[in-house]
């Protein structure tokens, strides 16, 4: 696996396909459970292995919902590039999904400093939750 | 839903702490929108907190019970069944109290005890509505009457809507959202661009209208929440949005600071505006600049209100 350094550095890189960025969003996801010593799924959810690492990561960890909507609009614009790929609108679409595949890199990133990142906002939980439990 | 209208008309108004401070524009706006509109607000009665993040990490109990004493007062003393609360976290406490108080005995029994000591009336579960100062434009007024009251409109100001996270997230303490129909939705939210629609606004395709701004953590992990909030600038700005229209004061707060952070840190300017929904909603109604407090945002929008013929 790479570092999750080098995700970011090839986030940055122009005319990416809508595949690469999709695995990059995996890639970004396998690093935050990787992270938490589990081994990320192999599995698809909704026919997208995104969806079932996104489940992964926030199984106990509603937290991790806060990036649910990020990892759906992910999936959203890839199948509409890759549905209608002549579409007018292809290259608005690469890079709106470019800076959707940023934003789930940034997060994973906040997380990956702090993990409590989106536990009392997006899970509406105290952080001292998890030291009470 | 326009049965229900009645209902919506005249609600109590909980401002919370942040519309007494840096959200003071969004408060002025929402009660000249009140106005405007022939709706009532009549404020809660010595409101306190609703425990913010702060209490919820202190003792989220704690935080139960000062949001519970705000619902105790609306509904026991004020005998109101609506309390209307504009901010993301206060709406979303007091959505988090009653799903609690409805769910959890331990917090029923700390919300009696301190209630007792307080001396007054313990909150019961089910007595009043929380909604979102979003509900309440669509609930009292609905999109069909808004049209008839527009004047002069947002003319085709392209507009990305931005609600944050506190608005849908956690799902489960919103039991009323994703009931299809004209429900609000938790996945893609549609109110705020529903009712900027009709005030004439070019809503765009926004993909980050719920994603994480880094918000709660603004003060310990900086540099994450400016890239987070760069990079929804960044996608608003892709989208062809001049405007972002918020509907909570720390959202709105935490995008104009960034938005400067980051030209600092960062060397990335961006030049969207951020506005709060009822500021232009109330420029859309015929409402002055200065009676929706729009020369106390930050992020100054005047030129290109002017441009536009909005303000």
């Amino acid at each position: 696996m790479r570092t999750f350094l080098d995700i970011g550095k090839e986030l940055e890189a122009d005319a990416l396909s809508p595949s690469t960025m999709l695995a990059l969003g995996e890639e970004t996801l396998e690093c935050w459970i990787t992270a938490n010593d589990q081994v990320p799924t192999d599995k698809e959810k909704e026919g997208f292995r995104l969806i079932a690492l996104h489940r992964q990561g926030a199984k106990g960890d509603p937290s991790f919902n806060a990036c649910r909507e990020t990892c759906r609009e992910l999936i959203y614009h890839y199948n509409l590039i890759t549905l209608d790929p002549e579409h007018d609108q292809t290259l608005q679409r690469l890079n709106m999904m470019k800076l959707v595949a940023s934003h789930l890199y940034y997060f994973i990133a906040g997380k990956i400093e702090k993990s409590d990142f989106g536990e009392f906002c997006c899970s509406s939980r105290s952080v001292r939750a998890k030291l009470d439990s | 839903m326009s049965e229900n209208k009645e209902k919506y008309k005249n609600v109590a108004y909980y401002p919370g702490c942040a519309l007494e401070g840096t959200g003071h524009a969004y408060n002025k706006s929402t009660k000249a929108i009140g106005k405007a509109l022939d709706l009532g607000l009549e404020e809660v009665k010595n409101w306190n907190c609703c425990g913010a993040m702060e209490v919820k990490n202190v003792d989220p109990k704690l935080q139960t019970y000062l949001s519970s004493r705000v619902m105790s007062i609306a509904s026991n003393e004020m005998k109101h069944d609506v309390v209307m609360a504009p901010c993301n976290g206060c709406y979303h406490n007091l959505k988090k109290a009653e799903y609690d108080l409805e769910n959890d005995a331990a917090s029923v029994e700390v919300v009696e005890q301190i209630s007792k000591k307080a001396g007054h009336e313990t909150y019961k579960a089910g007595s009043i509505e929380t909604i979102h100062a979003l509900d309440w434009i669509k609930k009292a007024v609905g999109e069909e009457e808004l049209e008839k009251k527009i004047k002069g409109g947002l003319k085709g100001l392209k507009v990305a809507n931005y609600y944050g996270c506190m608005y849908t997230r956690p799902r489960n303490i919103f039991p009323e959202k994703d009931q299809g129909g004209d429900s609000e939705s938790t996945d893609k939210p549609h109110y705020m661009d529903d009712l900027l629609a009709v005030a004439g606004a070019d809503n765009v395709d926004f993909p980050l209208k719920t994603a994480c701004c880094g918000g709660a953590h603004t003060l310990s992990d900086s540099d994450t929440s400016t890239k987070l909030v760069l990079n929804i600038l960044m996608a608003a700005e892709a989208s062809g949005a001049e405007v972002i229209a918020t509907e909570c004061p720390t959202c709105h707060s935490g995008l104009e600071m960034h938005q400067i952070r980051a030209e600092k840190m960062f060397g990335k300017k961006t030049n969207v505006k951020i506005v709060y929904f009822t500021q232009l909603l109330g420029m859309a109604l015929g409402l002055s600049k200065r009676k929706v407090g729009l020369q106390e945002n930050i992020s100054d929008s005047y030129a290109l209100m002017k441009e536009k013929g909005i303000a």
